[in-house]
C-alpha cells in the first residue's frame, strides 16, 4: 500500500508524538539491538563520575530511528529512496520528542514518482534536536 | 594498499523485530517472521557483525565502563567515545531479511570547527557501502562524527 501522489501535496504537514517520557530502558533496548554499547547511552555512573555528563544520553541513531517513523507511516520502509539528519541538540531520559514532516517537492525522476519531505524533531522545550529531509517512492 | 575489510552482514527478520521495537516502531506484526523492508537506519547495525567494533566489550579486554570504578580504563580522556553530527542514507533497493550484505567504510573528509558549548570540534566523516550477495548496491551511508575537546556544555 504506497501512497499516491495524488493523495498529498506540497506543503502538508505530517505530525507525530514519537515518544513520552523516553525511558532509559529503551536506549538499553537500543545499544541491544544496533551494537552501539557506548556507556555514554547505558552507564550513569561513567557518565557522570568519569565522562562529565550529567547522567546518560540517547544515541543520535535512536532519535534519528524514531523520527525515520514519521518517514516510513508515510511512505513504507520499502520505498526510502534516502534519509537524512543533522543532530542539533542532545535527547535526554525523560524528554517528549515529536516529529514533523512537511512536503517539499512532488517530482518524476528516472520513471519514478518522488516526493522530498523535510523532517524537525523537536522536544518538550521546543528545542530542535534532529533537523532532516527524506525521499520516498509514491505511486504516481 | 591494505586489503579494506569487508563485514559480513546477514539480515535476519528477527534482528529487524528487535531493531524496530528499540526504535518503538510498531507498525509492522511483531512476530520476527515478516519479510518487511528494515527501517532506513538499520544498516547501522552492522556493527554487531563488526568484529572489531570499539563500542562492544571484548573478552580479555578493558572496557571503558563502569564496575569497580566509574570507568573501567585508567587515563581515558574525559570525552572519550566522540558524538555522532549527521548521518545519512541513501537506498538503492530496500534491505529485507535474507539478505547477506558486505559491508566497506571509508574514511571521507575531516575538518575543525570552534566552538562556544565545547571548545575545538573535530569532524571526520565516513562512509559505508552496503551491497547485497548478488554485488548489487543496496545502499550508500554517510556519517558525520564530531569529537569534542571537552563534554559539551549543558547550561
Amino acid at each position: 500500500m504506497t501512497l499516491k501522489a495524488s493523495e498529498i501535496a506540497v506543503g502538508d504537514t505530517f505530525e507525530e508524538i514519537l515518544v513520552k517520557d523516553l525511558k532509559r530502558t529503551q536506549l538499553v533496548m537500543y545499544a541491544g539491538t544496533s551494537g552501539d554499547y557506548n556507556p555514554l547511552h547505558t552507564d550513569d555512573v561513567y557518565c557522570r563520575e568519569a565522562a562529565g555528563y550529567p547522567g546518560v544520553f540517547a544515541h543520535g541513531m535512536l532519535t534519528m530511528g524514531m523520527t525515520g517513523r514519521v518517514a516510513t507511516n508515510l511512505f513504507g520502509a520499502e520505498n526510502i529512496k534516502k534519509y537524512g539528519v543533522r543532530f542539533t541538540n542532545q535527547v535526554w531520559p525523560g524528554d517528549d520528542l515529536s516529529g514533523s514532516a512537511v512536503v517539499e517537492a512532488i517530482r518524476e525522476e528516472s520513471g519514478e514518482t518522488l516526493v522530498d519531505i523535510k523532517l524537525t524533531t523537536t522536544n518538550q522545550n521546543g528545542d530542535v534536536v534532529i533537523t532532516g529531509s527524506a525521499t520516498g517512492r509514491v505511486d504516481p | 594498499m591494505a586489503d579494506e575489510k569487508v563485514i559480513k552482514f546477514p539480515v535476519e527478520a528477527t534482528h529487524i523485530m528487535m531493531f524496530r521495537r528499540s526504535i518503538g516502531d510498531y507498525s509492522v506484526a511483531d512476530t520476527g517472521t515478516e519479510q518487511t523492508a528494515a527501517p532506513p537506519t538499520f544498516p547501522q547495525a552492522a556493527a554487531q557483525f563488526d568484529p572489531d567494533y570499539f563500542l562492544r566489550i571484548k573478552p580479555g579486554e578493558d572496557w571503558f565502563g563502569s564496575g569497580k570504578d566509574p570507568s573501567g580504563v585508567k587515563g581515558t580522556p574525559a570525552s572519550s567515545g566522540g558524538l555522532h553530527a549527521e548521518q545519512h542514507f541513501e537506498f538503492a533497493r530496500p534491505i529485507r531479511p535474507g539478505d547477506a550484505l558486505s559491508v566497506v567504510t571509508k574514511p571521507g573528509k575531516t575538518w575543525e570547527k570552534e566552538s562556544k558549548r565545547a571548545g575545538k570540534l573535530m569532524f571526520s566523516e565516513r562512509i559505508t557501502e552496503y551491497r547485497n550477495q548478488n554485488g548489487e548496491l543496496v545502499c550508500t551511508a554517510r556519517g558525520v562524527g564530531v569529537k569534542t575537546e571537552r563534554p559539551v556544555d549543558q547550561s
